[in-house]
């Protein structure tokens, strides 16, 4: 079993939600990145994924752009990323870490590279937020043989053929895009989360992470309530930047937000 | 030439998936593979749908004034002292370059699937007039994107698409060129998903947009290819083109592929030098890795993070290029070469002297090659080159190279 099919396994079992919070690698700087990693698990964090940074972010609204730009001021590589994650494990061998980004770097490291150092690290997972799985047949195998978790995105314009498809292909759990748009940018409407969430649950038996237009405690608890886990992105990188001149602010300012998320989501179950 | 191509092969390329070899694909985030399978279905059935293509035809006849003429420039083949030179006047049609071919092809595609918001990128600012003039014409809401470096060096441009009615989004992200332009499109089109329709201008993006754009691109070089046997009764030696995406270069090559004869030269920006670093030449200088869709050569750091680019020209100021080209330079189908900007600025000017026939910058790159290669062939050959677009536009940024205000 996985690190992330045994911590959601064991969520499952508690009957609580997993807490999953996104911060991009090296943003505000490379050195602060492990000890940012601790301060999420710390204030309740269940997984973490971990940004790549890239020039062009496509997929993703301002914030997280942003906060690739000031990582890439520090020139943060795939090969550092994957070196902030086996420093993390040094400490903490239970928190799996899953990294998200874009193809592009992986592609210039080179994929059995990628996926040797990416296991040898202690990663276990890997969503690329540009390889839909009808492109991965190279990078699949590779990532199988190592145990490292592929991570694809359903959208709320997936068909059901896709999501069954997705599903196959996927393994550790499937991250639904609760919005048509970029990271960031709309709000989200539960009912209709809850509605294609329940939905999905019919077609695999892969938990269901979602996120995009999770803002604060009350929506954390609203889109657990119909999920298994939720994943908070451009409000954490938000605090990020509005704290990057302060380290010590930021890790307080961060477990301000993520630690009321976590009693929202176990309280909300319970 | 090492891969003889016949017509039959060429059948299988993009194959199902949109894969040119080793090129191409679809590399999007989820929220666009629904409208992007919808589209190829949608196009691979009106393709072959008569009703579709009489309309396409009779808008590049009556609206474009196509066929665009085949010119032989005397003054300017005595002056080079080589090969016939031919001038394929591209930059004769209606708004002034071959965009336009494209942009009436895929809003006629916006049309049949009944979507009412068109959004668009641009460089050199000649696409989102184009996009902008089709949208005019059928009363479609249309927003253009385009990189905040590139609405102050084609300010002209921004003005005529502003006339037009289209909103123009000044980029301010990452280089603010062409590139970003084409990412806050990208944000545009998945936050929209259910009512827009993207009109890429180049054969690049995902699948299927380099077969769309190639398709509706393809009749320069079909044209060509027909005036050279009326007027020479041969196919032409050499094809000359201008690469930054490449629509021109392939929509006038795609029709010789198996011609194995003619030779194609597709003319990348080499900017202050390929040897500087700062130039937008990703086939002379790049490698392969994925961006805006497709698996094609960039200009990339060792880390895979795309790499910025330049050229005087805004419209060949990009860091990708179309999949099926970096196809044709694997195969050795098609020579991709690259000439300087200051190159380009002497050929843009030659032109104009000599012939009276003012280029655009991204045009001037291909005349500067042509005239090159032209010199260097027998008198009994014959080149052509294509003028894709003309050089208004572009006066601002030669007068200021020259200290002149206007």
């Amino acid at each position: 079993m996985s690190r992330i099919e045994g911590v959601l396994k064991s969520l499952k079992e508690q009957g609580r939600k997993a807490l999953i919070p996104y911060i991009t690698a090296g943003d505000p700087h490379p050195d602060q990145t492990v000890e940012l990693m601790h301060t999420l698990v710390a204030a309740g964090a269940d997984i973490i994924e971990l940004g790549v940074p890239f020039s062009d972010p496509m997929a993703d609204g301002p914030v997280i752009q942003l906060a690739c730009e000031r990582a890439l001021k520090h020139n943060t590589s795939l090969r550092q990323v994957i070196g902030m994650v086996a420093e993390f494990r040094k400490v903490d061998a239970d928190t799996p870490v899953v990294l998200m980004g874009y193809l592009n770097p992986m592609e210039a490291m080179g994929y059995r590279e990628f996926a040797d150092a990416a296991a040898e690290a202690g990663i276990d997972g890997v969503l690329t937020v540009d390889l839909p799985p009808e492109e991965a047949d190279q990078v699949a195998p590779l990532f199988a043989e190592r145990h490292l978790d592929p991570i694809f995105l359903l959208a709320p314009t997936t068909t059901d053929d896709r999501i069954r498809a997705i599903a196959e292909h996927s393994s550790g759990y499937v991250y639904y895009v609760s919005i048509k748009g970029v990271t960031g940018s709309a709000s989200i409407d539960v009912d209709d989360v809850a509605r294609k969430v329940a939905h999905i649950h019919e077609l695999t038996a892969l938990p269901v992470g979602v996120g995009f237009g999770i803002r604060d405690a009350k929506t954390a608890a609203a889109v657990g309530k119909v999920s298994d886990g939720v994943i908070v992105g451009s409000v954490l990188v938000n605090t990020i930047a509005e704290n990057q001149t302060d380290p010590a602010a930021l890790n307080q300012a961060l477990t301000d937000l993520l630690h009321p998320m976590r009693e929202a989501l176990d309280n909300q179950v319970n | 030439m090492s891969v003889k191509l016949t017509e039959e092969m060429l059948k299988a390329f993009p194959d199902a998936r949109g894969h040119f070899g080793d090129f191409g694909g679809r590399f999007v985030s989820e929220t666009l593979m629904d409208s992007l399978m919808t589209l190829e279905k949608e196009y691979l059935r009106l393709k072959d749908d008569p009703d579709f293509q009489a309309a396409f035809d009779k808008d590049l006849a009556d609206y474009v004034g196509r066929p665009s003429p085949l010119y032989l420039a005397e003054r300017l083949t005595r002056e080079t002292g080589g090969a016939q030179i031919w001038l394929k006047r591209e930059d004769l049609n209606h708004t002034g370059a071959h965009k336009v071919n494209n942009t009436i092809g895929q809003a006629l595609l916006a049309s049949f699937l009944g979507k009412k918001r068109i959004i668009a990128e641009t460089g050199a600012g000649q696409h989102g007039v184009a996009t902008a003039t089709v949208c005019a014409r059928l009363g479609l809401e249309c927003h253009i994107f385009m990189g905040s470096s590139d609405v102050k060096r084609q300010s002209l441009n921004v003005f005529r698409m502003k006339l037009l009615g289209a909103t123009v989004h000044a980029v301010e992200s990452g280089t603010k060129t062409l590139k970003d332009a084409m990412n806050d499109a990208m944000r545009d089109w998945v936050a929209n998903v259910d009512d827009t329709f993207y009109i890429i201008g180049t054969v690049a993006g995902p699948h299927p947009y380099p077969l769309l754009v190639r398709d509706f691109q393809s009749v320069i070089g079909r044209e060509t290819r027909q005036q050279c046997l009326d007027k020479t009764g041969k196919l032409p030696d050499a094809l000359v083109a201008c690469v930054g995406g490449g629509s021109n270069a392939i929509g006038m090559f795609y029709p010789f592929l198996a011609d194995e004869n003619v030779e194609l030269y597709g003319v990348e920006a080499g900017g202050l030098g390929i040897e500087t670093g700062q130039h937008a030449a990703p086939l002379c200088a790049g490698r392969p890795g994925v961006l805006h869709g497709n698996r094609t050569y960039l200009m990339e750091d060792e880390n895979g993070q795309i790499a910025g680019t330049h050229s005087v020209s805004a419209g060949l100021d990009y860091p990708g290029v179309g999949p099926e080209h970096s196809w044709l330079k694997d195969i050795g189908r098609a020579n991709y070469v690259s000439v300087t900007d200051d190159e380009a600025l002497a050929a843009f000017r030659t032109l104009t002297r000599v012939e009276g026939i003012m280029p655009a910058l991204e045009t001037a790159h291909a005349v500067a090659y042509g005239l090159k290669l032209a010199a260097q062939m027998d008198k009994d050959q014959n080149i052509v080159i294509n003028i894709s677009g003309r050089g208004d536009k572009d006066i601002h940024t030669v007068a200021e190279l020259d200290g002149i205000e206007i």
